[in-house]
């Protein structure tokens, strides 16, 4: 079995293959202890050879594994297992939970990219930080900012003022909603025009744990002015794009040393 | 780095003991990890790895010395400074300390916070007296190639006298007049400065001792060219780096034993690394010691830096002065249209450099660019984007950097720079 391994801010996930198979696949928050988190993750399995990606791949370096291990980028391994699932996709974007980053695509291969610099404005991050604002579960934020209307402009696109801004758009009398919303704005913004420079072409593949964020996708859609399930494709797990795209490196690898 | 008998001297310097013997243990130690642990190095390497051991140690003695022998000492931060009117006035010419975070948050009270890394850096180096060439200055020249620098120089001449020159911001006869006049006025002042009066025949000296030193490193660039790499982008980065502190004819002397060395093995068909790994042109802001964060981040991930397209690279080598004229007029003039040609991205507009990038990243067999500026530089950052314009119309990948010398960002670094070479694999 051939796993693959992404070590991220938020989560750690792991898919393994067997014969380009997806036969197993596994996802733990990353916590402050990754690499026990790691080895969790890795109980039972002797796998024949472990490709790490993500912010923490070298972490495998230090799992003392008895097995072949190999470290790709995340902006790789997303591209490899988005294209995997889609062929003709043109464009990658991933928002995971500090980074965003935009790739654009031709016949699977990244061309060009792009990724935010230092700050984690439009990212998980941010959205995970503005739902403590309203003191609810970040996975219930999308939801919730859907029933917002006209939503305030949020113009910080820092993580930490965005909040003073929300707070005092709260003091001002919005609906709690609206400014949910606002902020679900801001981030689509950003991205939106960091897939601009990377020369938008759909399809594009939208991977990583903010693409089960439904008001961020329709937001999105609305930017880029592409239709959802014909322009916009999310794969069934986009938190696990990365992992799958890890083994598919090391298993497209083989297929190659063969033929 | 230099140990501690140089004490006695650098207290003479009025600078900071305390803070400076940390300084030189956290370089110390940047250059064990970063330079030391390379594998394959070249015989030749030791003389950069002495000289940077003692870039405060002997090299400041040296400057003590010849000030003893009446000798003046001139500090610059730039590559428009003509080194040739220096050297003609028996003057010694070097580069000033901007390479590091030493002082940066002093620095924020003579100049805004959102002021490039280097700004902050020569400034902070000063107030923190951190920097023994500084303190070893009898001039110090600055000039007005960006609006940050230029603003930042009249805050400067607060602490440490400074003259400024005007280096023009387009290339039209009117622009060159200007230039010319500045070199001329240039010339007057250290000419008082040194009480020294430029002859033709001292100028022509200091013509032929600057150009001896552009043609061994012109020599290193072009060695650079094979496969597989025969130096790393990291020895070659300190080559260039030591060209602005170090004695000229010593160093031109020495880079061409290192060249020799170089062509040996060239002809042996040996590297620093496989003939298929990824090779990059570094291409933007200049690297002043200790920058050498990104050709760590870009050598450690699987790729080979081959050249540096910047003014701690070809922009400092790549013209040399006509060496024909006879007169001082006419060697003025020659200096004159040499420094027009350098390509800073200060200039309006400034094509030529997309040209120079793409002759070079040819030239040198690059599989791909980086192009570097460091945060809040205006006219890199603008250039960035034309660069990318240029070179993805000549087929020729590039990944724009923004950075600074701060750390905080290196894993990030890292992610961008590996996934650049994955796309070059």
């Amino acid at each position: 079995m051939i796993l693959g391994l992404d070590i991220g801010s938020r989560s750690i996930e792991l898919v393994g293959l067997i014969g380009g198979e997806v036969v197993l696949s596994r996802k733990l928050p990353t916590t402050f202890s990754p690499l026990d988190q790691c080895s969790r993750l890795l109980d039972g399995l002797r796998p024949a050879s472990l490709v790490g990606t993500g912010y923490g791949r070298n972490l495998i370096q230090r799992l003392a594994l008895d097995c072949e291990c190999s470290t790709i980028t995340e902006i790789k391994a997303h591209a490899l297992g988005a294209a995997h699932l889609f062929p003709e996709a043109g464009t990658v974007l991933d928002i995971g939970g500090q980074d965003t980053k935009a790739m654009s695509l031709v016949d699977g291969r990244v061309l060009k990219f792009e990724m935010n610099d230092r700050c984690a404005a439009g990212t998980g991050k941010f959205l995970e930080y503005t739902a403590g604002v309203f003191q609810i579960p970040v996975e219930e934020f999308g939801p919730y900012a859907l029933k917002g209307e006209n939503p305030p402009e949020i113009s910080s696109i820092c993580t930490v003022f965005a909040e003073t801004e929300a707070t005092s758009l709260m003091a001002r009398g919005e609906s709690p909603e609206a400014i949910a919303l606002g902020l679900h704005k801001a981030i689509v913004k950003r991205t939106a025009n960091m897939l601009r420079r990377v020369g938008l072409k759909f399809p594009m593949v939208f991977t990583g744990g903010v693409a089960n964020n439904p008001c961020v996708l329709r937001l999105l859609a609305q930017a880029v002015n592409g239709e959802i399930g014909r322009d916009i494709l999310i794969p069934d797990n986009p938190d696990h794009m990365g992992a799958l795209g890890a083994a598919l490196h090391r298993h497209n690898g083989n297929a190659a040393r063969v033929a | 780095m230099s140990d501690t008998g140089h004490h006695a001297m650098w207290e003479k310097l009025n600078m900071d003991l305390e803070a400076h013997d940390g300084l030189l243990e956290v370089l110390g130690k940047f250059y064990g990890d970063i330079f030391l642990s390379q594998e394959n190095r070249l015989t030749g390497a030791e003389y950069l790895d002495f000289v940077l051991s003692e870039v405060h140690g002997l090299r400041i003695r040296e400057l003590q010395d010849a000030k003893a022998e009446g000798r003046k000492v001139i500090g610059s931060f730039c590559v428009f400074v003509p080194e040739e009117i220096t050297l003609a006035a028996d003057a010694i010419h070097v580069g000033l300390c901007a390479g590091a975070e030493a002082g940066s948050d002093l620095a924020e009270q003579l100049v805004p916070r959102n002021t490039c890394a280097l700004i902050k850096s020569f400034i902070g180096f000063k107030m923190a007296k951190l920097c023994p060439y500084i303190e070893s200055s009898d001039m110090i020249v600055g000039e007005t190639t960006c609006d940050g620098k230029k603003k930042a120089y009249e805050a400067f001449n607060e602490i440490a006298p400074t003259y400024v020159m005007e280096v023009p911001q387009t290339k039209s006869t009117a622009a060159r007049d200007l230039w010319k006049a500045e070199v001329v006025r240039y010339m007057k002042a250290v000419e008082e400065m040194t009480g020294c009066t430029i002859t033709a025949e001292k100028l022509k000296e200091g013509i032929l001792i600057a150009n001896g030193k552009r043609r061994a490193l012109q020599r290193l660039t072009a060695l650079r060219a094979a496969s597989p790499a025969p130096i790393s982008g990291r020895d070659a980065l300190l080559v260039n780096q030591i060209s602005f502190y170090d004695d000229p004819v010593r160093f031109t002397a020495k880079i061409n034993e290192l060249c020799d060395e170089l062509e040996e093995r060239i002809a042996a068909g040996g590297g620093v690394a496989p003939a298929d790994t990824p090779r990059l042109l570094l291409s933007g802001c200049p690297m002043a010691v200790p920058n050498w964060k990104l050709p760590y981040v870009v050598e450690s991930s699987g790729a080979v830096i081959v050249g540096e397209e910047s003014c701690i690279g070809t922009r400092n080598s790549r013209d040399l002065v006509d060496e024909s004229g006879e007169t001082l007029e006419a060697m003025i003039d020659a200096i004159a249209d040499r420094y027009m040609k350098i390509d800073c991205a200060c200039f309006t507009p400034n094509d030529e450099r997309l040209d120079n990038i793409e002759d070079l990243a040819k030239r040198l067999n690059a599989d791909g660019v980086i192009h570097y500026s460091l945060l809040f530089c205006q006219p890199y950052t603008h250039e960035a984007l034309k660069v990318d314009k240029a070179l993805q119309a000549a087929g020729i990948p590039m990944l724009s950097i923004e950075t600074d010398y701060s750390m905080e960002d290196v894993e990030q670094l890292k992610t961008r720079v590996e996934a650049f070479v994955e796309t070059l694999a």
